[in-house]
């Protein structure tokens, strides 16, 4: 790695950047620098602020407080088009792509090659895609239309795009998550190269190994604030993560050990085509199952069939012995599972409805006195549970929306533990929810296992998935490829059959 | 509408930069080569294509069949006819359809016509205005009452449906506030105003021509300008137009504005056609329009179809009222066949789409293999 010092200046730099979203603080007081000719890394676990910081500096977000400086002067991005224009190009996490337009068009869009009377050069456009795909070196075909493009092809569509606009800052919010190990291996030489040229850039991965292969600093953020800016040469991976985290793991993974009881679920050879294939396993009662997995894998896709939201084409589920018919939710429902998805305000809430509405509604028969849904039964229904799961509220009436991100989960969990469930399926439950919070739900999905739940836990967080599962599924393109039990469950082992690289 | 898609992930990455990836089958679909791989993305563009195809031989068959019986349909006269009757709904199609493909819609239209069509006549009636500028006045009086649906919808936030469908009514309510009840005859206007919607051009109704130059020209606009291409963008991915640096605001209130534009244009050929106008003037044609779109093949969730498409399905829904009428069947029943092929034609879209991302499932499991 070639050690030049770089020049006084940032490029670009964050100077005490606040941001709050409604009650939730995503970003507190946070500074960053980024210098010419350098890879800097931004660390930080799920809901550290790290996407919201990215964000800011591309112009989608404006900063609450603090400033934004581009060559030490201050700067301000009302919008996306002014962050490109001052020569930020981002690659975002979840693909942001046309999918009813080409290929090429994806890559150019705002920005293509003119001919005469203003006309597109389309055959200027098409050669520059295919350069761009020859530098990358992948064989991406730049007509085909973006709909229908794998995770991984749509992210190496995402990066072209990044490429093609000579940026002097290049962003990367985990760009590798969906590429194989070739593929993020050109990427990287690619992204030498530009650094070579007096590129900025921001690198945001989870994967260790990449942050120490490729950056010079890393900045560490933690529950929206700043905590270290190092040199990599400094620190060892283990520092990073302390740094990351920050506390005892054990306080955040309060698991109790259960006894595995009858089998709950029962999922055989399940497949929808092009989705995922020949899927396999069991869920007993008083057990956690994780099933991890990159983003794309699949994962959510067998919870939403098993639950009957998507019909599958192949297999079968089983409940309590009893086959579910395909593509019937009703039917899961009656026989005792429970979803709580990863969306929790799409799909989750009834966002302006009261609290106690939203706890009675997946169980509006229990709460009926004739034909009318009675508000008493509803309110007695909704205290209940409240308690039990220590919801912060300052009254039943109140519209969900005004509470915090995790008493909203524990609104969900409440609908659904009140129907007391056989199956409990959580996709991503503590995804947006701060750490205290976080450290509850924990404990209660621990303990609802231990009182003979059966739990399935789609959980992108390594952490989580190593704290609370008693046998960790890996899940890679569509297929399970792997099935650990808690005790050898390490993060390498995960993260390593979740990208391919071994079916362990 | 964009999340089966990004559920697809997963499967499918062939060696992607390894030398391997021109052996045999490892760059399935993705070669440019027209391959015996490359079958679905052909599939793609059949499909796309057949959505105008599809209604070319919708054309066919009617006049086919229309002609048969009652050859007479057939004929000079009667075609100019259907030219002539479709070219103002085409038009109106065209600008519409720049409006829907930003994921929009405008139902106010046809109280645009309305308005544009009695003020424009009012003012030929009583004054000596010369005609070339009632015309360009029409044009800026749409563009001002498309303005006004741009800026509810685009800098507003209304929703689209709910911010037009309130214009339908309040520029209908200026309309007949400022008609009083007064009704313009073809008498009072100047002769040559009246002329320009009966003459012809090398045999061709002036009113299809003016329609087919506009027709020609968004449509260019659309494929080539990259202000067009920004439009299907904002339709097939408005959080990613965003992202992308477009200037969605700009462009959805400049749809709405060229829309309402035409609109006005198409008001002064109504009024020049049918010589008699009053303040309920198309009533009721929003709908027509939106018909003619959507059975064109224009996606009503923005991002696909093209110009040439909608204004083939205006020229088909015209086909149809002529056709019917030839064929003697009841008047009443028109209304209904109408929305019978409107459902027809709302349903093979929903059955193609759904083929095609099974197809295209389909293909990247096998490319997975």
């Amino acid at each position: 790695m070639a050690e030049e010092e770089h020049s006084a200046s940032p490029v670009l730099a964050l100077r005490d950047v606040t941001k709050s979203f409604g009650a939730v603080r995503a970003l507190r007081g946070v500074s960053l620098q980024l210098f010419a000719g350098e890879a800097h890394a931004l660390a930080g676990e799920n809901g550290a602020g790290k996407s919201t910081l990215v964000k800011i500096m591309a112009g989608v977000h404006r900063p609450d407080g603090g400033e934004i400086l581009l060559d030490g002067r201050p700067v301000e991005f009302s919008s996306p088009a002014d962050a490109q224009q001052a020569g930020i190009a981002v690659i975002y996490q979840e693909p942001t792509l046309f999918p009813d337009l080409s290929v090429t068009e994806n890559i150019f869009m705002g920005r293509q090659p003119r001919g005469r009377f203003g006309r597109i050069d389309r055959a200027a456009m098409r050669r520059q895609a295919a350069g761009l795909f020859a530098r990358l070196g992948v064989q991406l075909d730049p007509d085909q239309p973006a709909r229908g493009l794998s995770i991984a092809d749509q992210q190496l569509v995402e990066i072209a795009k990044a490429l093609s606009r000579d940026a002097r800052v290049l962003i990367m919010d985990e760009p590798t998550a969906a590429l194989s190990g070739n593929e993020a291996a050109r990427l990287f030489g690619v992204v030498r190269a530009l650094r070579e040229q007096g590129c900025a850039v921001l690198f945001i991965s989870h994967r260790l190994d990449e942050i120490f292969e490729l950056c010079r600093r890393a900045t560490t953020l933690r529950d929206g604030a700043f905590v270290a800016e190092d040199l990599i040469a400094d620190i060892t991976p283990d520092d990073l993560v302390r740094r990351m985290v920050g506390r005892e793991l054990d306080a955040l993974f309060p698991k109790q050990e259960g006894t595995p009881g009858e089998v709950v679920l029962k999922v055989d050879r399940l497949t929808r085509e092009g989705v995922f294939t020949d899927v396999s396993f069991q869920v007993r009662r008083g057990e956690i199952v994780a099933l991890a997995g990159l983003v794309g894998a699949g994962r959510s896709e067998v919870a939403r069939a098993i639950f009957g939201i998507d019909r599958w084409d192949a297999g079968s589920v089983e409940v309590l012995g009893r086959r579910l018919p395909p593509g019937s939710p009703t039917a899961a429902m009656a026989a005792g599972v429970a979803l709580v998805p990863e969306d929790r305000r799409q799909q989750g809430l009834v966002m302006n409805l009261s609290i106690e509405r939203n706890i009675a509604l997946a169980g509006l028969s229990a709460v009926r006195r004739g034909p009318l849904v009675s508000p008493a039964l509803e309110r007695s229904r909704a205290r209940d549970w409240a308690i039990r799961l220590r919801l912060k509220y300052a009254r039943l009436s109140d519209a969900v929306e005004v509470l915090s991100g995790g008493n909203q989960q524990k609104v969900v969990l409440a609908k659904w533990l009140a129907r007391e469930p056989a199956l409990l399926i959580v996709d991503e439950p503590t995804r947006g929810i701060d750490v205290g919070t976080k450290a509850e739900v924990h404990r209660l999905l621990s303990e609802l296992a231990v009182g003979g739940i059966g739990i399935l836990m789609i959980s992108s967080e390594l952490p989580e998935v190593l704290g609370m599962a008693d046998r960790v599924l890996v899940m890679h393109e569509g297929r399970l490829v792997a099935e650990i039990p808690r005790a050898e469950a390490t993060e390498e082992n995960v993260m390593s059959a979740a990208t391919g690289r071994s079916a362990a | 509408m964009s999340g089966p898609e990004t559920l697809l992930g997963g499967a499918g990455e062939p060696a992607a930069g390894a030398s391997a990836g021109t052996g045999a089958g490892a760059g399935a679909g993705r070669a440019p080569a027209p391959g015996p791989a490359a079958g679905g993305r052909r599939l793609v563009e059949r499909v796309a294509r057949v959505r105008e195809l599809g209604i070319v031989v919708a054309l066919a068959a009617l006049f086919g069949v229309t002609g048969a019986v009652n050859p007479s349909f057939l004929g000079l006269d009667s075609l100019r006819d259907i030219l002539l009757n479709s070219s103002i709904i085409a038009m109106l199609a065209v600008g519409q359809t720049l409006v829907v493909v930003t994921r929009n819609v405008d139902l106010s239209v046809s109280s645009v016509v309305g308005l544009t069509a009695f003020g424009g006549a009012v003012v030929l009636a009583d004054t000596g205005v010369p005609i070339p500028v009632v015309i360009v006045g029409c044009v800026l009086a749409g563009a001002l009452c498309g303005a006004v649906n741009g800026l509810l919808v685009g800098v507003a936030k209304v929703p689209a449906l709910v911010a037009t469908l309130g214009t339908l009514y309040a520029f209908r309510g200026i309309d007949f506030a400022v008609a009083g009840g007064r009704q313009v005859n073809a008498a009072d206007m100047p002769e040559s105003f009246l002329s320009l919607g009966s003459a012809s051009v090398l045999g061709l109704p002036l009113l299809a021509l003016v329609a087919l130059v506009v027709l020609l020209a968004v449509g260019w606009m659309l494929g080539n300008l990259p202000w067009g291409r920004e439009l299907y963008a904002i339709g097939s991915n408005p959080d990613a137009a965003v992202l992308a640096g477009i200037q969605v605001r700009r462009r959805v209130l400049a749809a709405f504005v060229l829309n309402g534009a035409l609109a006005g244009l198409a008001g002064v050929m109504w009024a020049a056609r049918f010589g008699t106008v009053d303040a309920t003037v198309a009533t009721g044609k929003e709908l027509d329009v939106i018909a003619a779109v959507v059975v064109g093949g224009v996606a009503i969730f923005g991002g696909s179809g093209t110009v040439y498409g909608a204004a083939l399905g205006a020229l088909l829904l015209s086909s149809i009222t002529s056709a019917l009428a030839v064929l003697r069947v009841d008047a009443l029943a028109q209304t209904a066949i109408n929305g019978a092929l409107i459902i027809t034609a709302i349903v093979l879209d929903r059955v193609l789409a759904l083929r095609v991302a099974a197809a295209l499932r389909r293909r990247r499991y096998r490319d997975a293999r």
